[in-house]
């Protein structure tokens, strides 16, 4: 993490960078307007601790994507697709503006630290990211299942989970016949 | 009454960072939390006990259960368990086309459906690059506000009745259901309406809309005045909130809460002002704040928020603008059922739609909004097919469940139903 580069966090990549734009050593995009941000796993936490200092008072969203079947999504050209993403939307009040961190997180090891000790209202958003595809968060004070029953086998969301392959049993209900 | 002094609290965020025992979060497994009612406790003992409140229970908005730990009256920690009501509804938003979507996130915020509808339908515009016609997105303002009206009746309705006003149910709702009717008349629906879609809306206002909607506010106004009597000035309804689960600024923005709540405690920001989408830019409405963040002031913001949101009306009425109601593209909306007799492509073009849907553009897109409960958002990524790749709606209610637990520190059962009711979750939207 290199702090300084560019300080003025609200700073967008030109629209066909020759060289990539950078912001905090990390590779920036631009979608639609919005800025987004590509830190490697290990540049993670340093780069959302970077934009916490900068003044993104809040972590809005965080989610997880799979594209197992879509690898070959548009990605920078120095940035390997990996199975999964981790999605993480923070907002600064003064101005106004969003910024989105997308880290590829590979399936050999679907591990992130947490940010709890960051922004602790990301507590469910990672309860639920990890419900959901099967993503570990290292450190987090609560790491089970948030939506999907505590005993529940897979991880919903994945792209190789099946709409309906399971049968849904209310809990305790008898077997049928 | 109770002159309540300022939370002594300046850089206090550091309660919600809390990971051990001193946390007010009980971080216990939902199956230890299930396990605890056969353990062996004496119940007249002076040791915490674990009790389950809900997930069915009058109090708790729908299917909330509440793991607290309690020393007698006195909650010491909880946790919210969640997860009652999921019926995965983003991942069936991957099998829907963007036209079908709209169906599906409007059940998810069901008090407030068409501010999902509006924010996955403004996901959808910009990965297409479209842009809606101006009498549409007056038609959206319009429809959203009298929305943000009937949610916020809604919260009085319920919040009167949980801390004991029980004609509130009657008073709430009465207006609810007046806003409903509008709405109703317009849309076709009281709710889940699926009327703001991808392109524009469903269909143009009805005739006479002007005459009811302006109805509808002349009657509102008197009305809501009647809480101020029936509520705001009533000691044993302040009793009841003032004080109770407060929360500062720094927690909230440490816990990502958007909304009323962040409101009551005295931080002004609402999209609306701050990130203006649609036609907020062009309207006059002030940012409703609070003082302590306690649940009166969370009540406070509710009650004149929804004043606010007349106004807007109001001036929506005013500024209504002739044209039309949709994108006349007919790669995205489908074209006029008097086209389809005599024009080929009109046939074709209504075809495509309805069967396979229209493709949108590889891209990946978060669009927020600012709904009764906080900031909606949308992330949404494409593959370019005719079905999201990814649709991740990010509900205030989900987020905002998570002050519960340190609004509830300390508080007696009884302040626990005033909370639950003040953070006005809908678990539809929780659990999606």
């Amino acid at each position: 993490m290199s702090d300084g580069e560019e300080p003025e966090a609200g700073d967008t990549a030109p629209a066909a960078p020759a060289e990539p734009a950078r912001m905090y050593d990390v590779l920036v995009t631009e979608a639609f307007g919005q800025t987004v941000l590509h830190p490697s796993v290990d540049q993670y936490i340093d780069t959302i601790a970077a934009l916490k200092a900068d003044g993104y008072v809040s972590v809005i969203d965080l989610c997880g994507a799979d594209y197992l079947t879509n690898p070959n999504r548009p990605l920078p050209a120095d940035i390997a697709g990996e199975r999964f993403e981790i999605v993480v939307n923070l907002i600064a009040h003064t101005p106004p503006r969003r910024i989105r961190v997308r880290v590829q997180v590979p399936a050999s090891e679907p591990t992130v630290p947490t940010l709890f000790d960051l922004f602790s209202g990301v507590e469910a958003m990672e309860r639920e990211a990890y419900d959901m595809f099967g993503v570990v968060f290292e450190n987090h004070p609560d790491p089970t299942r948030i939506l999907m029953p505590h005993d529940w086998d897979g991880h919903p969301l994945r792209k190789d989970f099946g709409v309906g392959a399971v049968p849904v049993q209310f809990k305790g209900a008898a077997a049928p016949r | 009454m109770t002159i309540l002094e300022q939370p002594v609290s300046t850089d206090a965020a550091e309660r919600v960072f809390r990971r051990g025992d001193d946390s007010a979060v009980l971080r216990i497994s939902e199956a230890d939390a299930e396990m605890v009612e056969t353990l062996d406790i004496d119940p007249m003992s002076d040791e915490p006990m674990i009790v389950n409140m809900g997930p069915v229970h009058p109090s708790t908005h729908g299917v909330l259960r509440l793991v607290l730990e309690m020393k007698g009256e006195q909650v010491l920690r909880s946790k919210p368990v969640i997860g009652y009501l999921h019926t995965g509804m983003e991942k069936t938003g991957e099998q829907l086309s963007y036209l079908q979507g709209g169906t599906n996130v409007t059940r998810m915020d069901y008090a407030s459906p068409l501010f999902n509808e509006l924010v996955f339908s403004m996901a959808t515009e910009q990965l297409l690059g479209i842009d809606v016609p101006p009498r549409a997105q007056w038609i959206r303002t319009m429809m959203c506000e009298l929305n943000r009206i009937s949610s916020h009746m809604l919260f009085q309705a319920t919040n009167g009745m949980d801390v004991g006003a029980v004609s509130m149910m009657l008073y709430g709702n009465r207006l609810r259901e007046e806003t409903l009717r509008i709405l109703e008349k317009i849309t076709g629906l009281r709710m889940n309406h699926n009327y703001i879609r991808p392109g524009g809306v469903a269909v143009d206002l009805p005739d006479g809309w002007r005459e009811d909607v302006s109805g509808l506010l002349d009657m509102l106004l008197p009305l809501i005045d009647e809480f101020d009597e029936l509520l705001t000035g009533q000691p044993i309804f302040r009793e009841r909130l003032q004080g109770v689960g407060a929360i500062n600024v720094d927690e909230c923005l440490a816990l990502g809460v958007t909304g009323p709540i962040l409101r009551g405690s005295g931080y002004a920001w609402d999209l609306r002002r701050d990130m203006p989408y649609l036609n907020y830019a062009e309207l006059d409405f002030d940012v409703i704040v609070g003082t302590y963040g306690d649940c009166f002031d969370r009540y406070a913001v509710r009650l004149n928020e929804a004043r606010e949101s007349i106004k807007i009306v109001q001036q929506c009425i005013e500024k209504m603008p002739a044209g039309d109601y949709r994108l006349q593209d007919k790669k995205v909306t489908p074209p006029p059922r008097a086209r389809i007799d005599d024009s080929m492509e009109a046939l074709i073009h209504h075809f495509k739609i309805f069967t396979e849907g229209f493709k949108v553009p590889e891209g990946e897109v978060y669009v927020a909004v600012e709904s009764p409960r906080g900031e909606l958002g949308c992330y949404m990524v494409s593959d370019g097919g005719a079905h999201p790749y990814r649709m991740h709606i990010r509900a205030p209610s989900f987020v905002n469940l998570q002050t519960m637990p340190h609004m509830m520190q300390d508080a007696l059962v009884a302040d626990v139903v005033a909370i639950i009711s003040s953070v006005d979750p809908v678990l539809g939207e929780v659990d999606r």
